[in-house]
């Protein structure tokens, strides 16, 4: 359960950006998660309403993009999707192959709501 | 609505963290492994055989880490090396400050080879670098011959395997050949190494390999 310190993580770097006064107007935080990156999305937005909760931050949207896992060979030179994790290359079985995704474990953007003027 | 772009790795501070233990165990010319595995696979009795082992060859010190107790770091301690406990209380896995202040505790300038073992757990741990020179990635053949399809993380970010209690592929149902070919489609350049610590079968050559690449200082 790892996604408990996952989830702390991502608040102390939303914590980096945006001062406290203005945490409550934070709309939704982006992330973005690669299949190889051994982190359950469920799980993450659960640590996350924990790890938030009685914050300025307990009402933000975790929005979670979910990045596949290609791989490229290095000898017929395509792109797959595969099996995440596998490293042979499932058109000609060759292992001379690169990650291109799906290890991914980011946080992308903060989306800040407007915050309404006081009126005079 | 105004949008703060950040593009960052989530566990960036961590990493940080490691790539200060790293500097600082390539200065005192430590050679570290982080090792591996699901519960139960065999770490701290391969542990145990490589102390035996190299005694008296190499300085070896242990960083132990376990969700509870000190029964791991007391097991090492017969050995008569510097073993410091990590007791996670709950955690997963072992994170590069854990290991920092374990390092604060250990003599480093005493040290060629030091061996973290990690909390027994497939998942988490392939996740956090502690600063090691590289992870070793311990599957016991009573796990079944499957498990390296099942998490492929932790085998794709392993530079060795040890396949452990081959003495009793006789009596279950994994086959080693297709354990061994399951992590290398996951991990074609893995080092393999095939141990029984109650024979004591495969330990020689894998202390041959740890004192050679004790031996060989990283650089920093």
């Amino acid at each position: 359960m790892h996604e408990l310190s996952i989830a702390q993580s991502i608040v102390d770097i939303i914590e980096q950006y945006v001062p406290q006064e203005h945490r409550h107007t934070i709309h939704s935080i982006k992330v973005r998660i690669g299949d190889l990156a051994g982190v359950v999305p469920d799980s993450l937005a659960f640590s996350f309403t924990a790890v938030t909760a009685g914050t300025p931050i307990a009402h933000a949207l975790l929005e979670i993009e979910h990045i596949p896992f290609v791989l490229h060979c290095t000898e017929c030179l395509s792109d797959s999707t595969t099996e995440p994790g596998l490293a042979i290359c499932p058109r000609c079985q060759s292992t001379h192959t690169q990650i291109l995704s799906g290890t991914e474990l980011q946080v992308v953007a903060i989306e800040l709501e407007d915050e309404t003027p006081e009126r005079i | 609505m105004s949008v703060i772009t950040i593009e960052r790795k989530v566990l960036e501070k961590n990493d940080e963290v490691a790539r200060q233990n790293r500097t600082l165990l390539a200065d005192h010319g430590v050679f570290a492994l982080n090792m591996v595995s699901s519960p139960g696979a065999g770490k701290t009795s391969i542990l145990e055989r490589t102390l035996e082992h190299l005694r008296g060859s190499l300085r070896v010190a242990v960083i132990e880490g376990d969700v509870q107790t000190d029964l791991d770091a007391r097991r090492v301690a017969k050995y008569n090396v510097p073993a410091v406990q990590i007791v996670t209380r709950g955690g997963c896995h072992l994170e590069a400050n854990l290991v920092r202040d374990a390092l604060g505790n250990l003599d480093l300038k005493s040290v060629d080879l030091l061996i973290i073992e990690n909390v027994g757990n497939l998942v988490c741990p392939s996740n956090y670098d502690l600063g090691e020179a590289m992870k070793v990635v311990v599957a016991s053949t009573t796990e079944g011959d499957d498990k390296p399809l099942k998490y492929p993380a932790m085998f794709r970010n392993a530079s060795v395997l040890i396949l452990n209690k081959i003495d009793l592929l006789p009596y279950i149902p994994c086959t080693l050949h297709v354990l061994k070919e399951n992590a290398l489609k996951i991990n074609p350049s893995l080092t393999v190494f095939e141990t029984s610590c109650t024979t004591g079968q495969g330990i020689d050559a894998w202390c041959v390999w740890l004192t050679e690449n004790a031996r060989r200082k990283p650089a920093s």
